[in-house]
C-alpha cells in the first residue's frame, strides 16, 4: 500500500475508535447533569447514587476520549500537510478555537467536580457538571462545522494569489452557521443519547433482574437506583430515535442537494428515475464497484419522498452523476507530482458501493434496534414490574453495542461517501470559484511508507488494548452496581471503595476517612 | 504589533503556558520513583497534580491548534518532518492520560504499580518528545522545497531535538520538585526540596544552553536580557529553596523558563522553523501564516474568550490550593 491509503485507514481507525467515546461522554454527560440536578432538588437519595454510578462510568469513557482526541489534533499536521496547508485558513481557526472555547471548560470543570464533591458549595458543584457537558456540546459544535465544511464548504474563495491556490476564509459566521453543520449536529447530539440510554436500559435491566432473583427488596433505595435508571434511559432512546429519525432525513436532503453521489450510492441508484425507488437489498458482484452490476430489490416512489418530500421528483442516478463529474472536475487527475501514485489516473467519482450502501442500512438498523429495545424494557418494566426473562435482559445488554455500531456505520457512510474529495466542491458555487480538494493531493508528500506503517500499527495495537482494558473495567463496575461511597456526595468518583465498609453514611461535608478511597 | 506578530507571540505564550503548568505535571510523575518510596507518597504526589493535569494538558492542545489555526505553513511543516517523535509523544500522552484515571479503580496495588509506572514512563516520552520538537523548530530541521522533509525518517533526529529533549525533561524534573515541596507537608515536602536544590544548577543547563544556542545565531540585545535574567533566577531559585521559601523558588524557577523561552522565541522571530539545508527555505511567519481576515477574527474571538478562561483556571488553582498531607485530607469548603 502506498503511503496515502496507509494514512486513510490510520485516519478511519483512529476517528472511528475515538468516535465510540465521544457519543457517550456526550450522551452520558448530559443524563448524569440530570441526575445530579435532580438530587440537588429533590434531595432523593437514589438520585445522588445514580449519579454517583454513572458518573464513573462515564469517567472511565470520558478520559479515554480525551485522550484519542488528541491525536486527531496532530493527524493533520503529521499524515495530511498538504491538506492542511490547502484549509489552513479556515479549518485550523475552528479547530484552535474548539479547544479555548471547549476543551477548557470541559476539562476545567470535569476536573472541579471529580474532585470537588463535599469541597465547595453543593450549588456551585452541581454548575460544574453543567459547565463541563456545554464543553463537551461546544466542542461537538465545533469539530463537526470543521467537519461539514469539508462535506459543505462555504464562506470561502479560491485564492491563487500566492501561486499555490488556497481556500481563503471571507465568512467566519457563514462557516459556523453551515446548514450542513447545523444538521449534522443535532443528527450526532441526539444520536449520542441514544448511546447513553441504551447503556441505562442494558445495565439497569440487569441489575433489576438480578436483585429479583436473589429476592432482593423492591422497597429500597438501590431498586429505585436501576429501575429509574431504566425508565430514563427508555423514554431518552425513544424520544432520541425519533429526533435521529428526523434530523437524519433533514440532513439526507441537504446531502441530495450537496452530494448527490453519496446519496445515489447509498442506494446503488445506477441511472436517474422519476419516480425513484428505494432499495431494500442488493448485492453486487463480488470485487466489482460498476453500479451496473448490483441487483437491488426496491419499494418505487420511496426515494423521491425522502430526497425531495413528494412522490414523483426524479433523483439522480449513479451512472448519469459519475458523467457529469468526470466533466466538470476531470476523467483523469491531472499528471503532477503532487497527486503522488495517483496522477495521471482515471478518476472514480462513485464511492466505495458496498460500503455506502450497507453502511447507510447498518446505521438505521442499529438505530431501529436500539428503539426497540428502548420500547421493551419501558413495556416490561410498566407499573413496577421486573422482567426476570434471559433472552429480554442479556438482550437488551448486548444491545447496549447497537448505538455504537450505528454511529461508527453512519460516519464511515459520510465520510467515504465524499471520495475522492476531501474537501467536496459545493455545487451552489459557480464551477471556477468553487474551492475543492481531492484526497489523492492532501497526504503529506514527505514522509514514507515505513512512518505511517509504524504509527498505524502502534495505535492500533495501543487502541486494542485500552478497549479491552475500558470495556474490562466498565463491566466490572457496571456489575459491582452501587457502592458505599455512592451514598455521600465525598471528593473523587472512582469505585474501589470496601465493601465490608458498614459504618453509617455520614452526611456532612467532613467524611473524611473516605476521602482516600476515592481521591489520588 | 501587525497581526502576524501578534499570534506569533500568542503561540510562544501558549506553548511556554504548556511548559510552565504540564512541566510540573510532568516532573511529579517523572520523581514517582524517586522522591515517591512509599505507596503513600505517590498517592500523594499525585494527589498534587490530580484535578490539575487535564486541565494543563489543554494548554498543549490550544498551542498546537494555535499554530494550525495562525501559522498553518509552519504546522503543516513542522509535524510531518518529525512525524514519529510526534506519533511517540501521542503515545506518551495516551497512555499516561488514561493511567492518572484509571489507576485508582482498582485496589490491588500490583495493578496501583503498574499504572503509576506507565505515568512516569508517558510523562517521560511526552515531555522528551516535545522538547525535541520545539528544540528542532527552533534551531532547524531539514526541510526543502514545499516545506517537504529532506531524507529519511530519522534525518530530524538531530543533537538540537536531543538538546531540546534534554532541556524540558531536566527542567521538569526540578520543577516537579519544587512544586511538591509547596503543595505538601512533611518529610515529602523536605525531600522535594532537597532534591530540587541540589539539582536545579544543573538542570538549568541544557535549557540555558538551548536558548543561548538560539541567541547566539539570531539574537539581539532584548534576547540577551533576557537570557541574562533566565540565568539570574536559577541562582535565585537556588538560594530561595535554600532559605527554605518554596512558593518563592517556585516563581523564580518559573521565570527562568519564562525568560528563557522568551529567548529562544524572541531570538528566532520571524522565522519559525529554520532550514538545515539552505536558509532559502526556513519557514518565516509571513509565508507560513493564515490571512489577516482570519487573525482578525481569532483575535476577536481569543480576546473574549481568553480572559474567561484564565479566570476559572485561575479559580481551579485558587479551590485546590491547601498544602496536601500523607494524613487523609479534611475537606474545605471555599
Amino acid at each position: 500500500m502506498d503511503v496515502l491509503e496507509i494514512a486513510r485507514w490510520q485516519f478511519g481507525i483512529t476517528t472511528v475508535y475515538h468516535f465510540l467515546m465521544v457519543p457517550l461522554t456526550i450522551g452520558l454527560g448530559l443524563l448524569v447533569a440530570v441526575m445530579h440536578t435532580m438530587w440537588v432538588r429533590t434531595g432523593r437519595a437514589e438520585w445522588l447514587r445514580m449519579t454517583r454510578f454513572w458518573g464513573r462510568i462515564f469517567l472511565i469513557n470520558f478520559v479515554l476520549g480525551v485522550a484519542t482526541g488528541l491525536v486527531q489534533e496532530f493527524q493533520f499536521g503529521l499524515a495530511w500537510s498538504e491538506y492542511s496547508r490547502f484549509v489552513g485558513d479556515v479549518f485550523g481557526s475552528v479547530l484552535a478555537l474548539e479547544a479555548l472555547l471547549a476543551f477548557f471548560l470541559e476539562s476545567t470543570f470535569l476536573g472541579l467536580w471529580i474532585f470537588g464533591w463535599g469541597r465547595i458549595p453543593k450549588k456551585l458543584h452541581l454548575a460544574t457538571i453543567w459547565a463541563a457537558v456545554v464543553g463537551s456540546a461546544i466542542s461537538a459544535y465545533f469539530i463537526i462545522a470543521a467537519n461539514s465544511w469539508m462535506q459543505h464548504p462555504v464562506g470561502v474563495v479560491l485564492d491563487t494569489s500566492s501561486g499555490e491556490p488556497r481556500a481563503r476564509q471571507v465568512d467566519f459566521v457563514a462557516v459556523l452557521t453551515n446548514n450542513t453543520a447545523l444538521a449534522a449536529f443535532s443528527h450526532a447530539m441526539v444520536a449520542s443519547l441514544m448511546v447513553a440510554g441504551g447503556l441505562l436500559v442494558g445495565i439497569g435491566l440487569w441489575h433489576l433482574r438480578k436483585r429479583k432473583l436473589a429476592d432482593k427488596s423492591t422497597e429500597d433505595v438501590d431498586h429505585a437506583v436501576w429501575r429509574r435508571s431504566v425508565r430514563v434511559g427508555g423514554y431518552v432512546s425513544l424520544a432520541a430515535f425519533v429526533l435521529v429519525a428526523l434530523t437524519g432525513d433533514w440532513q439526507g436532503k441537504l446531502m441530495y442537494q450537496q452530494q448527490p453521489l453519496k446519496m445515489s450510492s447509498a442506494e446503488a441508484l445506477c441511472e436517474t428515475e422519476a419516480p425513484a425507488s428505494f432499495s431494500i437489498f442488493a448485492f453486487n458482484k463480488l470485487g466489482s464497484n460498476e453500479c451496473d452490476d448490483v441487483h437491488s430489490f426496491t419499494i418505487p416512489y420511496i426515494l423521491s419522498f425522502l430526497a425531495h418530500s413528494d412522490f414523483s421528483s426524479p433523483v439522480p442516478g449513479v451512472n448519469q452523476l459519475q458523467e457529469e463529474y468526470a466533466q466538470a472536475y476531470g476523467a483523469t487527475y491531472p499528471d503532477d507530482p503532487s497527486y503522488g501514485d495517483k496522477a495521471g489516473q482515471p478518476i472514480d467519482y462513485t464511492p466505495v458501493l458496498a460500503v455506502t450502501y450497507w453502511g447507510f442500512r447498518l446505521m438505521i438498523g442499529m438505530g431501529a434496534l436500539s428503539a426497540g429495545v428502548a420500547a421493551y424494557a419501558l413495556w416490561s418494566t410498566r407499573k413496577g414490574r421486573v422482567p426476570t426473562s434471559r433472552i429480554g435482559v442479556y438482550g437488551s445488554l448486548l444491545a447496549v453495542g447497537a448505538p455504537f455500531v450505528g454511529n461508527a456505520a453512519g460516519w464511515v457512510f459520510t465520510e467515504m461517501g465524499r471520495q475522492p474529495f476531501v474537501v467536496y466542491p459545493n455545487p451552489d458555487v459557480p464551477r471556477a470559484d468553487q474551492v475543492y480538494f481531492f484526497t489523492a493531493q492532501a497526504v503529506s508528500p514527505g514522509i514514507t511508507a515505513t512512518e505511517v506503517w509504524t504509527s498505524l500499527i502502534s495505535l492500533a495495537v495501543l487502541y486494542g488494548v485500552l478497549a479491552v482494558i475500558e470495556v474490562g473495567l466498565i463491566v466490572r463496575f457496571a456489575r459491582r452496581g452501587i457502592t458505599e461511597g455512592d451514598t455521600t456526595p465525598t471528593p473523587g468518583i472512582g469505585g474501589g471503595t470496601k465493601d465490608d465498609d458498614d459504618r453509617p453514611p455520614r452526611a456532612d461535608d467532613d467524611a473524611s476517612d473516605d476521602v482516600l478511597q476515592f481521591a489520588y | 504589533m501587525d497581526l502576524q506578530t501578534l499570534w506569533f507571540v500568542a503561540v510562544a505564550v501558549l506553548w511556554t503556558g504548556f511548559l510552565l503548568l504540564e512541566g510540573f505535571d510532568f516532573g511529579v510523575a517523572g520523581l514517582l520513583p524517586v522522591l515517591g518510596r512509599e505507596p503513600a507518597d505517590r498517592k500523594l504526589m499525585l494527589r498534587t497534580i490530580g484535578p490539575l493535569w487535564d486541565g494543563n494538558e489543554v494548554w498543549l492542545v490550544t498551542a498546537v491548534g494555535a499554530t494550525f489555526a495562525a501559522f498553518p505553513g509552519w504546522y503543516a511543516t513542522w509535524l510531518p518532518a518529525m512525524y514519529l517523535p510526534f506519533v511517540l509523544v501521542l503515545v506518551g500522552l495516551i497512555v499516561r492520560a488514561v493511567a492518572f484515571e484509571w489507576r485508582h479503580s482498582s485496589h490491588d496495588e500490583r495493578w496501583d504499580a503498574a499504572w503509576t509506572r506507565v505515568i512516569t514512563t508517558g510523562s517521560f516520552i511526552a515531555a522528551g518528545g516535545l522538547g525535541a520538537a520545539l528544540g528542532a523548530t527552533t534551531l532547524g530541521l531539514p526541510v526543502g522545497e514545499g516545506g517537504i522533509r529532506v531524507g529519511g525518517a530519522f534525518s530530524g533526529w538531530s543533537w538540537p531535538a536531543l538538546l531540546g529533549a534534554v532541556a524540558v525533561l531536566a527542567y521538569s524534573l526540578v520543577h516537579g520538585a519544587v512544586f511538591l515541596s509547596m503543595k505538601t507537608e512533611g518529610e515529602l515536602r523536605h525531600r522535594a526540596r532537597a532534591f530540587a536544590q541540589r539539582w536545579a544548577p544543573l538542570a538549568a543547563l541544557p535549557l540555558l544552553g538551548w536558548a543561548g544556542l538560539v541567541w547566539a545565531r539570531y539574537g539581539g540585545l532584548p534576547t540577551g536580557i533576557t537570557l541574562v535574567v533566565a540565568a539570574g533566577a536559577v541562582v535565585l531559585t537556588w538560594a530561595r529553596l535554600a532559605a527554605g521559601r518554596e512558593g518563592q523558588a517556585f516563581t523564580a524557577w518559573a521565570v527562568v523558563l519564562l525568560a528563557s523561552m522568551a529567548t529562544v522565541f524572541g531570538a528566532v522571530f520571524p522565522v519559525v522553523l529554520p532550514s538545515t539545508i539552505d536558509p532559502a527555505f526556513d519557514v518565516l511567519v509571513t509565508g507560513a501564516s493564515v490571512s489577516d481576515y482570519t487573525l482578525t477574527v481569532m483575535t476577536w474571538v481569543a480576546g473574549f474568550g481568553l480572559p474567561v478562561v484564565l479566570g476559572y483556571q485561575a479559580w481551579t488553582y485558587w479551590v485546590f490550593r491547601k498544602r496536601l498531607t500523607a494524613e487523609p485530607e479534611h475537606a474545605t469548603v471555599s
